[in-house]
């Protein structure tokens, strides 16, 4: 059982505050990790630098066992909690960009039957997450869903190894989530994707995940309470949906 | 019913707005006219027929030393410099202004060299462009260039910057390089933007354009303005006035037109 994404040593300084110590994880294919922890915890930096968006200060992140640039690239994709959407672009050519971007470096557009293929590509893709209505409405045209929907399969057209999620339905109202929760648990299933999501619902966390990870920090010093930073104090692997046999309800270990 | 909550239906709002400018129209014939009943020779203030028989000579009748029709070729020629500074302007503010937006070791070499530029007054460097560019028409371009560029590549600049950070992210998770992401995800974005820094800089250039035409040019509305001052003629410079505001309106009106025509996403509702 090797990890397809190792974390080992992490740690994330800002000046003198420490914000993330000692993150070690592994992170197997297939798993949905769900990262909740108290505000300030550290939750989006963890996010950012898997991400590749900030690069820790010390340590070093393997994505099948070979280091990880640190800079963003198609092998991790990510849906942000807002703007993570092109206004300037439909529905279909905000999905049909990452087809773009990587079969025409110089102009990023497609023409003749490579771009057919493209956008026959991103109308399937738009169509299991429930938008072959809305092919050609702008972002500003649709709800709050919607959009996320739609950053979903932007997103899932590049089929990124990992795919993170930075409190992505924390903007929605109730009865909206629990569809994209149903839609975010079909597209796991059905693409067999590894998914990361940060979230602050709890019922959320453990509802979605196979794994729920807990940020916090270790230890506290109340004169400088900035100099110890977070790492996952609970990491608890759920069995309910787990294929794996091996996971155990009383697996419940302080920092695994 | 509260002032802040009153909406006006269009009609309204078309005879509201009407209503000042009329105003204005029907005391300046009620001053002049009673001017002119005193001393019928006035000049200061014409009435509408001396504009009409003044403008009349200068718009059909041919120039005898040129042998142009005056009107026409001022409005040429003012036109033809302030298009060609408009486009060169335009241009270096969405060249300049998406390098310095989009890629921050530009912004950081040259962000400020633009700031220091944009903070000379133009027109104080209006004798280094007579010396460089002679009296020509490249000088007067020059003057409008250097007056509303720098403004619109900090504008265009900033509102790139000023991007979400999410949306560069996101697009170099689907694979986007540097340039990818200047040219699809940058570049359009900052369009609606650089039609609004236009529309601003419409205002600075006109200025600029009638300060370089007054102080030396043989042809142009500023020229025409500034030279029939010396007869006191009000009654070529009241309408020459009119003309240049009618001018900046129709493009003003044609630029936003066309904005939201180009970019119907930018305008929220009603796409």
């Amino acid at each position: 059982m090797t990890a397809l994404l190792s974390l080992q040593n992490i740690w994330v300084e800002y000046g003198d505050k420490v914000v993330l110590e000692r993150v070690n994880l592994d992170i197997e294919a297939g798993s949905f990790v769900s990262i909740i922890g108290p505000s300030g915890a550290g939750k989006s930096s963890l996010l950012r630098v898997i991400l590749g968006q900030e690069i820790p200060t010390r340590g070093q992140m393997l994505l099948d066992g070979l280091p990880l640039k640190p800079e963003c690239g198609p092998d991790r994709g990510v849906v942000f909690q807002r703007y993570s959407v092109f206004p300037h672009l439909s529905v279909l050519h905000n999905t049909v960009f990452g087809l773009e971007c990587a079969q025409a470096p110089l102009i990023a557009r497609l023409f003749g039957s490579r771009r057919r293929a493209a956008l026959a590509e991103a109308e399937d893709m738009l169509d299991a997450v429930g938008l072959s209505d809305s092919l050609h409405l702008y972002p500003a045209q649709m709800s709050g869903g919607m959009q996320q929907r739609l950053a979903i399969a932007q997103a899932l057209i590049k089929r990124p190894r990992i795919l993170l999620l930075d409190e992505p339905f924390g903007a929605l109202d109730p009865g909206i989530r629990a569809d994209m929760h149903a839609l975010i648990t079909r597209l796991w299933r059905d693409y067999s994707l590894t998914v990361i999501m940060v979230t602050h619902d709890l019922r959320e966390a453990f509802s979605l995940g196979t794994r729920v990870l807990t940020l916090d920090k270790r230890r506290r010093d109340p004169h400088a309470p900035h100099r110890f930073g977070a790492t996952a104090v609970y990491d608890l692997p759920l069995t309910k949906r787990m294929p794996a046999p091996e996971a155990t309800a009383d697996s419940i270990t302080l920092d695994a | 019913m509260r002032w802040v909550n009153r909406r006006i239906r269009r009609g309204n709002s078309i005879l509201l707005g009407a209503a000042p400018i009329a105003l204005l129209v029907l005391l300046y014939l009620v001053v002049a006219a009673s001017r002119h009943a005193a001393n019928s020779n006035d000049k200061i203030l014409p009435l509408p027929g001396d504009m009409a028989s003044a403008m009349s000579a200068l718009l059909f009748q041919p120039d005898p030393l040129s042998g142009q029709l005056i009107f026409w070729a001022d409005t040429f020629a003012s036109l033809q410099r302030l298009g060609f500074g408009l486009g060169i302007s335009t241009l270096s503010a969405l060249l300049v202004g998406l390098l310095l937006g989009a890629l921050p070791p530009i912004r950081a070499t040259f962000g400020p060299l633009v700031t220091g530029i944009a903070v000379i007054p133009p027109i104080a460097l209006l004798p280094i462009l007579f010396i460089a560019f002679g009296l020509g028409e490249m000088a007067k371009v020059a003057l409008i260039v250097i007056g509303i560029a720098p403004f619109m590549i900090r504008d265009v600049a900033a509102h790139i910057a000023a991007l979400p950070r999410e949306q560069i992210i996101k697009a170099q998770t689907l694979g986007a390089s540097s340039w990818q992401v200047m040219v699809r995800v940058a570049l359009p974005q900052a369009m609606p933007r650089l039609i609004q820094a236009v529309r601003l800089s419409l205002g600075p250039a006109w200025v600029f354009l009638i300060s370089a035409e007054a102080i030396a040019s043989d042809v142009g509305l500023g020229y025409r303005i500034f030279l029939v001052r010396r007869y006191l003629s009000m009654d070529i410079i009241l309408p020459y006035v009119a003309w240049i505001a009618l001018l900046a309106i129709m493009m003003d009106v044609l630029l936003t037109w066309s904005s939201r025509r180009l970019f119907p996403w930018a305008h929220g509702a009603e796409h």
